[in-house]
């Protein structure tokens, strides 16, 4: 590293206009950063309309917004949530941030395509959002845009459902483009078992993108096809068979969720032994069960519709593999529990946030089996305890894996460090408001209180008023953690190129990183967390 | 993870580490085919539930199409796939003008293609089948699944094929600059694929809806 | 990363395999003349299933590039067949 004249970092905007250097950008960590910073923006409009949602159940009947309102902000919750933050969420930001690094490469293997990617993302983006400004009001379907109510309903649906479909299109390219980076791009010696965990869970990841979204993307088509036309694809009366729109729905969107999950567990799988200073352990197994996972993952998609009518056989089928499921992910939680075992556990906010994840992670796959049975999910199904559940797996999970890659790769990012003390702070409030905000989600559902509807009966209201307050500690938790990132960003000290010790390859390189991401490709030549 | 990149001895070949990288694009071709391939997946799963719920409907409903135009479309692609081919083999062996020619013929192939298309498409409009005509609405409803799924699938497919022609000409626009050579033809083969996925997938529409009565 | 010399397809291996995917065009409008009953589907999707072998290995180059590709390409075949297969689990078993 003599030559000094190649030091600017990936900041410098080379002569052009900031706007231009930005929106015109290729490099990889550039583009992580508009997903970043875009991302963000989202994630905080779905936090509004959910503090919204839970303030309208402070008490039994009307309180904030009428009826139809609420089914609205649901809806829009869901889409935002979902489409806009967390599928593409980890691999998006943190994927396109460190994958070339991770990898010792310069770039990800089509970066004017990875641009796109963000085009459309953008574009799918504010087509969702302007459903609230156009047309005949939000879509109030929920989410999962269900058929034939979705057909039917005079609600901007058509728009939503296609906005669904381009950002569909946008996490196909991105799978694509780490796929093919994964294959071709791995520097010299680095064989596909020294490869960082985080990179193989994003190729597992990045298969499931790109073999199931299609799926959902044909069927959003149809549905706007019969929207338009009025064929009876999905629709009863016209021959059609509504429980097949659910099978196609399904066969993406639980994949998707494995898509949500499965990255945040390769962030988890980086932290544990660098703040652990110890060997990771079970390298091959944690590798393998993210394939398994990915695998697995496809055909567990009938439990959705465990009470949609499908056939007993069908629904016995579903149920067992969707235990089966589980056998892998419980490696991965074996396997950093035995790193950690007899380590130098260093609890900075990385470490924080990943332990919070494992707890939050094992609640939420826990009262997941509880509705993968059969038996307990005609109980629970479309109750309060899914909704917990899947809060657990999504925010607890996905969104603490989020924020602790936040605050692991943010001195290499930025080239600063956040406050830790603050940062501690942040994470205590936000774990203490996400459980009292969700936990009596799962009473709640056992009590038997349905979900998505805006009134509920007067013996539910003390659970109710728990996690409202709850929701109010989380946000307060959440605007804690901006403002020291926010902070951080600013005025923190500068960081030094590998702050926490690591021993992969993004922290052999500068902070931040050149635009050339090295300045003599690395050479590997053992696995990776070998902490002696 | 040990690695030696801040010794100095490794002054070699690294920063010279931009070259084109064949094998990959062609990867990220096929991983895109893929995405292709499932997107008509979803509809050939619900042809295939369709079938199963209702038997008759979808047999009477194939007899009404045309085998005559479905086997000649057929023919046209399969021909089409091979023009492409062989372009790609003319570009390999040095021989542009050539690889040229097969092409202009490749998407002269796909015209005909269309235009039959049309007409096998404008012929059932003109007898008021398709959806939301009285005659329609009067089908058996079996029969109006079929047909609805007809005109999704073979209308997805036209639309594919407009892409690949539009795509293949402008390889033809590369070849006759010379930037698409003998030693630089990544980017046909990649539009060669997307071709003859097109052909694949009429491979399998075919039998499904004209030949399984 | 070392590229071996690309293989290239013969103009006659291109216009025999034309000719193979004719033949059996032709041979599939045929058996649809005559009822097979159960064998109809079996029949016609086989046959189509030879057809796209034959694209896909010489057409497609397969049978010529990195073997990773044909991995690919039957992993996503595999992934295909499998949701049709799952999906009919509901329907079959429908009372």
């Amino acid at each position: 590293m003599t030559n000094t004249q190649k030091h600017t970092d990936f900041y410098d905007n080379e002569g052009k206009p900031a706007w231009k250097a930005w929106l015109t950008t290729t490099d990889h960590k550039r583009i992580g950063l508009l997903y970043f910073y875009s991302l963000t923006v989202f994630f905080l409009v779905g936090v509004l309309l959910g503090l919204m949602m839970r303030f309208e159940l402070i008490s039994p009947g009307k309180d904030l917004v009428e009826a139809q309102t609420y089914n609205g902000l649901f809806t829009l919750h869901g889409v935002i949530m979902i489409f806009l933050f967390v599928i593409p969420g980890i691999p998006a930001v943190f994927g396109n941030l460190t994958l070339p690094l991770l990898l010792g490469a310069r770039d990800v293997a089509f970066p004017k395509l990875n641009l796109l990617s963000w085009y459309l993302y953008i574009g799918g983006a504010i087509l969702a959002l302007s459903t609230l400004l156009v047309g005949d009001g939000p879509p109030d379907t929920g989410w999962t845009f269900y058929a034939p109510y979705s057909v039917k309903t005079g609600t901007n649906v058509s728009m939503a459902v296609l906005s669904a479909f381009i950002l569909g299109f946008s996490s196909i390219l991105t799978g694509l483009n780490f796929l093919t980076t994964i294959h071709r791009m791995r520097c010299p010696g680095m064989t596909w078992f020294r490869m960082p965990l985080f990179a193989w869970a994003l190729y597992a990841t990045s298969w499931i993108q790109l073999l199931a979204t299609p799926v959902v993307g044909i069927t959003l088509l149809m549905i706007v096809v019969e929207r338009w036309l009025g064929i009876g694809l999905f629709d009863p009366v016209l021959g059609g068979d509504p429980v097949l729109y659910q099978h196609l729905f399904w066969i993406y969107s639980h994949p998707a969720v494995y898509i949500m999950i499965l990255p945040g567990m390769g962030v988890i799988s980086e932290i544990i032994p660098t703040f652990s200073r110890r060997r990771i352990f079970g390298y091959k197994a944690i590798a393998y069960a993210s394939l398994a996972i990915a695998f697995i993952g496809y055909f567990v998609w009938g439990h959705h519709m465990f009470t949609a009518g499908m056939s007993g056989p069908a629904r016995i089928i579903f149920s067992v593999l969707t235990f089966l499921v589980a056998i892998p992910s419980a490696i991965k939680v074996f396997n950093w529990l035995a790193t950690m075992y007899n380590g130098s556990i260093d609890l900075k906010p990385p470490m924080l946030y990943a332990l919070g994840f494992i707890f939050l992670f094992l609640i939420g796959g826990l009262s997941g089996l509880v509705v993968g049975a059969l038996a307990t999910d005609v109980h629970l199904h479309d109750t309060y305890f899914v909704v917990g559940h899947f809060h657990y797996v999504m925010f607890g999970g996905t969104g603490f894996a989020f924020f602790a890659a936040l605050h692991y790769w943010f001195p290499k990012i930025f080239g600063r460090m956040y406050n830790i003390k603050h940062a501690t702070r942040a994470f205590w409030l936000l774990f203490t408001g996400f459980n009292v905000l969700y936990f009596p989600m799962l009473v709640l559902g056992i009590m038997g209180m349905p979900r998505r509807y805006y009134d509920y009966l007067p013996q539910f209201q003390i659970p109710n008023v728990i996690s409202t307050v709850g929701s109010w500690i989380t946000v307060a938790g959440l605007i804690y953690m901006i403002v020291v990132i926010v902070k951080g960003i600013r005025n923190g000290e500068k960081a030094a190129a590998n702050p926490w010790n690591g021993l992969t390859l993004d922290w052999q390189t500068d902070s931040p990183p050149t635009k050339e991401n090295f300045d003599v490709i690395p050479t590997v030549t053992e696995r990776p967390y070998e902490y002696k | 993870m040990s690695t030696n990149n801040t010794t100095t001895d490794n002054t070699t070949t690294a920063v010279n580490h931009d070259h084109r990288d064949d094998a990959g694009r062609k990867m990220g071709m096929w991983l895109f085919l893929f995405t292709e391939l499932l997107l008509f997946g979803g509809l050939f799963l619900v042809y295939s539930i369709y079938r199963f719920m209702n038997p008759a409907d979808f047999s009477n409903g194939s007899h009404h199409l045309d085998v005559f135009m479905g086997a000649l479309n057929t023919m046209v692609l399969i021909t089409s796939s091979l023009t492409v081919a062989l372009s790609i083999t003319a570009i390999q062996k040095g021989n542009s003008k050539l690889a040229l020619r097969l092409l202009a013929l490749t998407i002269l192939l796909a015209i005909f293609f269309l235009v039959n298309k049309y007409f096998e498409w404008g012929h059932k409009i003109h007898y008021d089948l398709y959806p939301g005509t009285a005659l329609f609405k009067a089908l058996p409803p079996g029969e109006g699944l079929f047909y609805v799924l007809y005109y999704f699938m073979t209308g997805l497919h036209m639309i594919h094929v407009i892409v690949g022609a539009v795509i293949l000409a402008v390889m033809g626009k590369y070849i006759r600059e010379g930037s698409i050579n003998s030693s630089n033809y990544v980017l046909l083969e990649n539009g060669g694929l997307y071709w003859h996925l097109v052909d694949l997938i009429w491979i399998f529409l075919f039998p499904l809806l004209y030949l399984i009565h | 990363m070392v590229e071996q010399k690309p293989h290239i397809v013969e103009y006659l291996t291109n216009i025999y395999v034309w000719i193979a995917l004719a033949t059996l065009t032709i041979i599939t409008i045929w058996v649809s003349e005559f009822d097979l009953k159960l064998l109809t589907v079996t029949v016609a999707l086989g046959v189509a299933s030879i057809k796209a072998t034959l694209v896909l290995m010489y057409f497609m180059h397969l049978r010529f590039d990195s073997k990773i590709l044909t991995i690919m390409v039957l992993v996503t075949m595999i992934v295909f067949l499998s949701l049709i297969v799952f999906t009919f689990f509901d329907y079959s078993y429908r009372s």
